[in-house]
């Protein structure tokens, strides 16, 4: 079979006046994974997205979808669903209508949109509010909504960018139930996401995007084994033995600060480990001060991998900045 | 929650022609266009009472000082039709920015749904509304003394008339719509519109004016399509304003339905 892949993509570039937001993007999502692409904002992940379900052309470059050029846009469309960040349901109109109103535009008969919209309803736990003008709904029920408006139609590829941004941790589980669900059912979800522990917990690949480019991509184990998904926090009694312990680290430090006298080293949380390490690092038993162990954030994966913060502010900035602001108060 | 996106055979998507999946698509942005509208209580009791207010301040307020040779309400009803037309049919503008700036316009394309459809549904859910707010006001004109001596023909091609001037605004609403940066911008045309009536001959004679406006009033799109309208009712001689009007709206129509499309694909693209 020619098609195993749900997504191919390869040296996407894309840019807005003289700014480069994408500098080559290469992907490669199975039929039937679940997909996400982690990074920072102004990385480049909406414009992927955007450019992925056809809202948008590149510069450069090639995408496949569901096995169609995404210059087929037709045919891309019809095989695809886009959540984008901002809320597209109506407040207006009731649960049930804007699910039907996607299901007439997904091209369903008027009967079987309106028994689709029903069935989601109860999937999505949101049966009782259905008859409710959705301006009444709360965040979360909202993003239910429109993540259940996004499956109306029964898409092969479901684009999700930035599917928990702005909501509170109930919210957040909702949707992540959701995810869950779908993966395994035969449809193949890219999601994108600032959050380590989201991508960690939904997806079967992941790929760093960061300034435009991809900059590391396998599975979750695979990365947490290149970044540490742990790591051991020391700080050293004086400059001298910060400097006898950077030595002894040589390299394996995921940051180090002289100014603060700290230093950063992947572990995996075991006791041994760390105790090891310690006595690795601090033979003379007087260099470490105090230590603490900390999961790695985004920071240090973006760090580790990149050799700079992820939400350091860099000198290009994308025009999905100011979408992506908007939508933390929604 | 496994099931969720089960293929199902039963629910494969209809693959139509693209003209029968475009004019599907424009029946549901028509409806959804009106849902919203009628779920807007405010604008929608604007764009209702707000023209037959106007004509009462201007029959009974105003109308004493209008010397126009016939009883002022019989003058004055088309000015307020066309007001009223201007102004609701200018809102189109802010309803469809409102959808370019939210969310629900990337869902949409990504549905595969034209801007066509999108746009032509706005403009079919405001030229239901004005035609409403149009039925208002010729119902309260006459219940204060409106009169119109035009025999069917002569309705038919002022409704006519009325009825092309509606959608070429709205169409041009919908194009201004697509232009602004905000529903707010937007809203700064449903102004301009508003006053586009006032200098033509829509509310006094256009010889009472000073004389600098008289080329832009006897030239504008107002003014032919009041002048036929006003000529047809009350059964006085028209002489070319119905084709004159008929002009500027089929020739605003076109342009507009050209223009919007273009502004949509290159403010989507």
């Amino acid at each position: 079979m020619a098609d195993e892949l749900a997504i191919e993509a390869s040296g996407l570039e894309k840019s807005y006046g003289k700014v480069k937001v994408l500098r080559g993007v290469d992907l490669r999502v199975e039929r039937g994974s679940v997909f996400a692409l982690l990074g920072p904002n102004g990385a480049g992940k909406t414009t992927t997205v955007r450019i992925l379900s056809t809202l948008i052309r590149a510069d450069g470059g090639q995408a496949r979808v569901a096995g169609f050029d995404v210059r087929d846009r037709r045919r891309v469309r019809r095989a695809i669903s886009l959540t984008g960040q901002f809320a597209a349901v109506d407040d207006l109109q009731t649960g049930e209508e804007n699910l039907r109103m996607m299901g007439r535009l997904s091209r369903l008969p008027r009967a079987q949109a309106r028994r689709r919209a029903r069935e989601l309803l109860e999937q999505f736990d949101l049966a009782d509010a259905g008859d409710r003008r959705v301006a009444t709904w709360s965040g979360g029920m909202r993003r239910r909504l429109d993540l259940a408006a996004g499956l109306v139609g029964r898409p092969s590829v479901i684009f999700l960018d930035e599917p928990t941004t702005g909501l509170d941790p109930r919210g957040r589980q909702a949707v992540w139930q959701v995810i869950t669900g779908l993966a395994g059912s035969g449809v193949t979800v890219f999601l994108t996401t600032q959050y380590l522990e989201e991508a960690d917990r939904l997806a079967d690949r992941i790929a760093l995007i960061d300034g435009g480019r991809v900059v590391a991509e396998g599975t979750p184990a695979e990365l947490k084994r290149r970044i540490a998904d742990q790591r051991l926090e020391l700080v050293l009694a004086d400059a001298a033995a910060f400097q006898d312990v950077v030595r002894a680290v040589d390299g394996r430090a995921v940051h180090s600060d002289p100014g603060r006298l700290t230093i950063g080293v992947a572990t995996d949380g075991s006791a041994a480990q760390v105790r090891a390490l310690l006595d690795e690092v601090d033979p003379g038993r007087r260099a470490v001060r105090t230590f603490a162990v900390r999961s790695a954030t985004l920071d240090d994966v973006f760090l580790a991998l990149t050799g700079r913060g992820a939400g350091r502010p860099e000198d290009e900035k994308e025009p999905e900045d100011e979408k992506e602001k908007e939508t933390a108060d929604v | 929650m496994s099931d969720i996106a089960l293929p199902d055979s039963a629910l494969r998507r209809r693959a139509p022609t693209r003209l029968a999946s475009v004019a599907a698509d424009w029946l549901t942005m028509v409806g959804r266009s009106m849902r919203l509208a009628l779920r807007t209580p405010d604008g929608l009791l604007t764009s209702l009472l707000l023209p037959v207010l106007l004509m009462l301040l201007f029959v009974y307020l105003f109308g004493g000082a209008i010397q126009t040779g016939t009883r002022y309400v019989t003058y004055v009803v088309p000015g307020v039709l066309l007001l009223s037309a201007g102004f609701g049919a200018a809102s189109t503008a802010v309803s469809v920015s409102q959808d370019l700036s939210g969310g629900i316009i990337d869902r949409f394309r990504s549905l595969d749904v034209g801007g066509a459809a999108i746009l032509a549904g706005h403009v079919a859910a405001s030229v239901a509304r004005n035609l409403v707010s149009t039925v208002l006001v010729f119902g309260v004109a006459f219940l204060i003394g409106f009169r119109p001596s035009a025999g069917p023909l002569d309705w038919l091609a002022a409704g006519g008339v009325l009825l092309l001037f509606i959608l070429a605004i709205s169409w041009l609403s919908a194009a201004v719509g697509v232009l602004a940066r905000s529903p707010e911008a937007a809203g700064g045309f449903v102004f301009l519109m508003a006053f586009l009536p006032y200098p033509s001959s829509a509310f006094v004679p256009i010889d009472t004016m000073p004389t600098w406006i008289h080329g832009f009033a006897e030239h504008q799109p107002v003014t032919p399509a009041i002048e036929s309208i006003r000529g047809l009712l009350l059964d006085l001689p028209v002489g070319n304003s119905p084709w004159l009007s008929v002009a500027w709206s089929v020739g605003l129509l076109v342009a507009s339905v050209a223009l919007s499309g273009v502004l949509f694909r290159r403010r989507t693209a």
